[in-house]
């Protein structure tokens, strides 16, 4: 990092003891940026903002939650009735954490579309994965919270899970409890849990920064930039172009939060937890859907009973995310030039929401059938189909950089063995 | 264009309406669970809407009704004396503390480690008949009657559904089976329910002169829990509409400033390119390189 001529004494004395401005003139105009992100590339910006707003509208409910079993729905209800604005910070956070999946979605599916995970940036990936691992975690501990007939029985639910590992799950599950039922205890521990994940996932979101910085922005053509002729400066191009689409967001958050705040809310979780009362449907917040899905579709696999073979595939589904970069073995990163990869990605797509949709109905006849059928594909699209068609899948031309309109020769050789087109190489000429 | 974007195009069709189906409220679900429940048939609400108000005397008629017919066993906990001042006329200061200290509430310890009565004041929640659940589900014959502050929220469509389950009493069809005990009810889950139909004609005096029919304090008694549980509701949405407005002019004004930011660096970028093809004349032809924006 050059150090800067700054003509204010002061900022000069500050950066040279601990160098801010150096740093942030680094960031926003010498960083190189791919000079052809389109707005899916905005979706990153969002779900960091997304999560400061987290903990923010987070940090406020704290100040007037009571976690305590005796007390924390009505707790809840005090923050939307009589705290000053505590609706207001209740709703953001309750859509919030909606929108933050949803968004987070979109942000991996991209990633999946324009193979971003693959070579150099397969760490970057990994600690994606990870942020959204404890995303899972800390959604399910807040819905907890709120201590109603949902947020008991999900708890109930998953947490038996647990009773699954062969041996040792009986102890485990008394273990995250803390006795013997889903009671005061729990509902203190992921309370405890609740205020602390996002702040670790504040922290991987950091590494997540310095692996993407390291080797820069991916972009929709998936080659790399080749000089500064494909690259221009974060400002003012990106932040006004990331601005703009946080513009669109926070309008769509606002429309949620003030004109349809509960339309997501299960009607269940306005009755107070009843440990004695079971409800007829216990179903999951939207963004766990699938999950839910996937666990309740395995049957008894050999001598795997089936809700332990459920179980592990559930965390599977996200597990898997993990092996991505190397299960697939195609070394053209962007599905634009990808033309069988490209359509299995959009039944991907559907696959996932129709495993979502069987997650709302009973684990009974035709949707039992559909979910089994969705699971199965789900695996074998990541296990058999991504490596197959790295052989198999002829690429479309790619070209030569972002910027200049060549095309090399389609990089696959008369023998149909793929060869590397420059373009696909790696990062020799990295800026 | 080509048939492979064409089968894009028809497999982001599929994805879009999947996903209409799995956004649409779960009818199928719910009706195979109730049996032969007709469907909730929906009303006109004053307070429908962005722009839609409680009717005032309606939710005056309302609370009269919650006091005469229903809060003989359903509490009301989550709302304060104080919140009534919603309610408008008749519901000032003094007279909301008038009508507190009717009710008693336990309070204390004293200055001798003594609990007292003493009549409740308008901070204090609305007093509930029964002193706590099992009070109030053993004068019930086993069945609790819920707590109706949030009522209308605790319901699929509730708000319907609550008018739809207060008019739904009936004598039972020949074929219905009703357990001992159980009230046949047309909207009930499962058709029956442990609370008798407690509405009848004239039942409660509007003093607005308002006919007491039955779909009458039905209607209002449902407007008046659908406050309950939303009492934040029009300021809600008044201040959303401000919000979304701003935030949709802002939102244009950026997308305006990107516009004219990019346009220098096309500029830019064109100059570099018509170099860039000087050079390569000998290449292939131009294509694919286009700047998205
Ligand atoms: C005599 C006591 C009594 C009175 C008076 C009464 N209820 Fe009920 N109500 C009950 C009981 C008991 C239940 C529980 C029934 C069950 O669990 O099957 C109940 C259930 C309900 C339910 C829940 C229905 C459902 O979907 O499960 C609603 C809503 C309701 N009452 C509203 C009212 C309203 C509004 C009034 C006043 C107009 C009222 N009740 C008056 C005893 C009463
Ligand atoms: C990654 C960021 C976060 C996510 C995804 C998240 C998610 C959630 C969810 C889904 C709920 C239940 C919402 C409802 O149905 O009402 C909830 C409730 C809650 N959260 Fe969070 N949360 C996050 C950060 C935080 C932080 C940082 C704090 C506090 C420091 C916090 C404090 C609370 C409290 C007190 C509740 C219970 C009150 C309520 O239900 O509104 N959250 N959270």
């Amino acid at each position: 990092m050059a150090t800067r001529r700054w003509k204010n004494g002061f900022v000069r004395w500050i950066d040279a003891r601990f160098p801010i401005f150096t740093a942030t003139h680094h960031q926003l105009y010498e960083y190189p940026m791919p000079g052809n992100l389109n707005y899916w590339w905005n979706f990153g910006s969002i779900a960091g903002i997304i999560l400061v707003v987290m903990i923010f509208s987070g940090i406020f409910l704290a100040m007037q939650y009571q976690p305590n079993t005796a007390e924390a729905f009505d707790s809840v209800e005090r923050i939307m009735r009589d705290v000053n604005y505590g609706w207001l910070m209740r709703y953001i956070h309750q859509t919030g954490s909606s929108l933050f999946f949803a968004i987070v979605y979109i942000h991996i599916f991209r990633g999946f579309y324009y193979g971003s995970y693959k070579s150099p940036r397969e760490i970057t990936w990994l600690t994606g994965c990870l942020i959204f691992f404890a995303m899972m975690a800390t959604a399910f501990m807040g819905y907890v919270l709120v201590w109603g007939q949902m947020s008991f029985w999900a708890a109930t639910v998953i947490t038996n899970l647990f009773t699954a590992v062969p041996g040792i799950g009986e102890s485990i599950t008394t273990w995250l409890w803390g006795g013997y039922a889903v009671a005061n205890p729990t509902l203190n521990r992921f309370f405890a849990l609740h205020y602390l994940l996002p702040f670790v996932i504040f922290a991987i979101v950091a590494l997540h920064l310095v692996a993407l910085h390291t080797t820069h922005s991916n972009n929709p053509l998936g080659v790399d930039m080749k000089g500064p002729q494909d690259t221009i400066p974060f400002h003012p191009y990106y932040t006004v172009k990331d601005l703009v689409g946080l513009g669109a967001f926070a309008t769509l958050f606002a429309i949620m939060v003030f004109f349809a705040p509960d339309a997501l809310s299960e009607p269940d979780n306005f009755i107070p937890a009843d440990p004695l009362v079971t409800p007829e449907h216990i179903v999951p917040e939207w963004y766990f859907l699938p999950f839910y899905a996937i666990l309740r579709a395995v049957p008894d696999i050999g001598p795997i009973p089936a809700k332990l073979a459920g179980v592990i595939a559930m965390f599977g589904a996200t597990l898997i995310w993990f092996l991505v970069p190397w299960l697939d073995r195609s070394k053209v990163r962007s599905a634009k030039f990808r033309p069988l990869y490209q359509v299995f990605f959009w039944v991907l797509v559907v696959n996932c929401l129709v495993l979502g949709w069987c997650g709302k109905q009973l684990p009974e006849g035709v949707f039992l059938t559909i979910s089994r059928i969705a699971t199965g594909y789900y695996f074998f699209h990541f296990i058999v189909l991504l490596p197959l068609l790295g052989i198999f899948e002829r690429p479309r031309p790619l070209p030569y950089s972002i910027s200049a309109p060549i095309l090399t020769p389609s990089p696959v050789s008369p023998a149909g063995r793929l060869e590397l087109a420059p373009a696909a190489a790696g990062d020799e000429a990295r800026p | 264009m080509t048939a492979s974007m064409r089968l894009r195009a028809a497999i982001v069709a599929v994805a879009l309406v999947v996903l209409v189906v799995v956004a649409a409220p779960d009818r199928a679900a719910t009706a195979a669970e109730d049996g032969a429940r007709p469907p909730i048939p929906q009303q006109l609400w004053s307070f429908a809407g962005i722009l839609g108000k409680y009717d005032d005397a309606a939710l005056r008629r309302g609370f009269l009704v919650y006091m005469d017919a229903c809060s003989g066993c359903h509490s009301l906990r989550h709302v304060a004396y104080r919140d009534l001042s919603a309610l408008g006329v008749g519901f000032g200061p003094e007279d909301i503390k008038a009508l507190a200290a009717q009710f008693k509430v336990e309070d204390g310890p004293d200055e001798e480690g003594k609990m007292f009565r003493r009549p409740a004041l308008p901070a204090d929640r609305i007093v509930s008949r029964f002193p706590n659940k099992q009070a109030a589900q053993h004068a019930n014959r086993g069945m609790y009657p819920p707590d109706l502050s949030l009522i209308t929220k605790a319901r699929r469509d509730g708000t319907n559904y609550l008018f739809a389950f207060l008019t739904g009493f009936e004598e039972p069809p020949a074929d219905a089976e009703v357990t001992p005990g159980m009230h046949y009810n047309r909207y009930a889950p499962g058709q029956q329910t442990g609370m008798e139909g407690v509405l009848s004609e004239d039942l409660v005096e509007y003093d607005d002169g308002t006919q007491a029919s039955v779909p009458q304090m039905a209607s209002d008694v449902t407007s008046f829990l659908a406050w309950a549980a939303d009492p934040h509701r029009e300021i809600r949405h008044s201040i959303g509409v401000r919000v979304v407005i701003f935030l949709l002019l802002l939102t244009l004004m950026l997308y305006a400033l990107k516009r004219e930011v990019w346009a220098h660096l096309h500029e830019r970028k064109e100059e570099a390119a018509a170099a860039a093809r000087a050079r390569n004349e000998d290449r292939d032809h131009p294509d694919q390189a286009e700047m998205p924006h």
